[in-house]
């Protein structure tokens, strides 16, 4: 879906390659060529997940150094996937909303599931010892698992940190994007999208809206 | 020893000229604060067929200010081209005197920058680019009614450079190397 959102900076690296190729193969080939080429730079490649899709299993580990599988939820009323880190500002202005929301759902059978999936290769705060000190020093009371590999973070599709993936119990997203619209004064927010989404899929019902959009720090991705 | 009249007529004078002159240099950095998104869909139009290079940004998100510099020296890049370089900050207003503006006089920046205070960005963030959720650093490219759309961080002028190309008529520009910072 989002192979193009930096196709244009690639295209000077591709372009020699092209050429290339184009000496000895047709037209068609080049093209799917080129196509594979610019997707496969992208991170937020087309296996991103939008509403309705199921999400795969992974398992990552935790800040208590077990590993946590997503098919162990499976069964729950549902979960809160949350992609967030240690040195965001705009995840730590969230950090006590993430801790809310499982204090508030969690003993409905919808915990929050926290990944950090960004590469502590360029972001030494976010290293897995550094997740655990943070989880320790603000008591968090659900899993935040390590995304090393950065294996998880593109199948989901996230960008950003926070960014917030509602499962329900089958593990079909039911709502992606912000917490809410007030990033800091919590109680001033006009729409608490994950509250409203969470009990929507609650009652039975399909979360509207089921995608919001919000400022947030970018994905670091380890360097190629 | 006690100082003569001409020094301390000269120590008045540099003290005028320090109080003077000191908030020249200091205040040089101009922004504008726009409380909604349609006061920069207005600068954009303002720009007329200028091609516009909106860079989304913020103090506290560090690729973007690394690759600050590079949109910093964009403008001079191309001389021939009518080009516009826009650098809105998504900080929080409240934090203007605290942050923004100690930041501003710091990286002593010489683009055009605003300070974007429209808090609905779930209603403004589709009007920039449909396919944009909210990351930064973001950069958007448009030169009337086309547009384009990269995010994360442009590592080289060279990268940033090739992004724009597509939006600039007859462009044949030569590259200074700079390179963006980090990693």
């Amino acid at each position: 879906m989002a192979c193009y959102l930096k196709h244009a900076v690639y295209s000077k690296t591709v372009t020699p390659l092209i050429l290339l190729i184009m000496k000895s193969l047709n037209l068609t080939t080049i093209i799917l060529l080129a196509i594979t080429a610019f997707c496969f730079q992208n991170w937020s490649s087309q296996s991103s997940y939008i509403v309705g899709d199921k999400a795969e299993d992974f398992s990552l580990m935790n800040v208590d150094g077990k590993f946590v599988s997503l098919s162990k939820y499976k069964g729950s009323n549902g979960l809160l996937v949350i992609f967030t880190c240690n040195h965001c500002p705009y995840a730590q202005i969230y950090e006590q909303r993430i801790i809310d929301l499982h204090k508030t759902y969690a003993p409905l059978g919808v915990p929050v599931m926290a990944i950090n999936p960004n590469s502590p290769l360029v972001v030494p705060e976010d290293s897995y010892e550094e997740m655990q000190k943070r989880a320790k020093l603000k008591k968090y009371p659900f899993a935040y698992l390590f995304d090393e590999e950065q294996t998880v973070m593109p199948q989901f599709g996230a960008t950003r940190t926070p960014h917030v993936f509602l499962l329900d119990s089958n593990l079909v997203v039911r709502y992606i994007g912000a917490i809410d619209d007030n990033p800091e004064t919590p109680s001033a927010a006009r729409n608490r999208w994950v509250e409203s989404a969470v009990n929507a899929m609650m009652a039975g019902q399909f979360p509207s809206p089921d995608f919001t959009r919000a400022v947030g720090c970018i994905v670091r991705k380890k360097p190629k | 020893m006690k100082p003569s009249h001409s020094h301390r007529f000269r120590l008045v004078l540099s003290l005028w000229a320090l109080t003077i002159f000191t908030p020249r240099i200091t205040f040089a950095q101009e922004y504008s604060i726009y409380d909604n998104i349609e006061q920069l869909e207005a600068r954009i139009r303002q720009a007329g067929d200028a091609t516009v290079v909106i860079n989304f940004w913020a103090t506290w998100c560090k690729p973007c200010v690394e690759e600050l510099p590079c949109f910093d020296e964009l403008k001079a890049q191309y001389p021939d081209h009518e080009i516009e370089v826009l650098l809105v900050s998504l900080d929080f207003k409240s934090q203007l005197e605290k942050k923004f503006v100690p930041f501003l006089r710091a990286q002593n920046i010489k683009s055009e920058v605003v300070l974007l205070a429209d808090m609905d960005v779930n209603t403004w963030m589709p009007l920039i680019y449909e396919a944009w959720d909210g990351a930064i650093p973001a950069t958007v490219v448009l030169k009337g009614d086309k547009r384009d759309f990269s995010l994360g961080k442009f590592d080289s002028l060279e990268e940033l450079d090739a992004f724009i190309q597509p939006f600039l008529v007859d462009a044949n520009t030569l590259l200074k190397p700079v390179t963006c910072g980090g990693k």
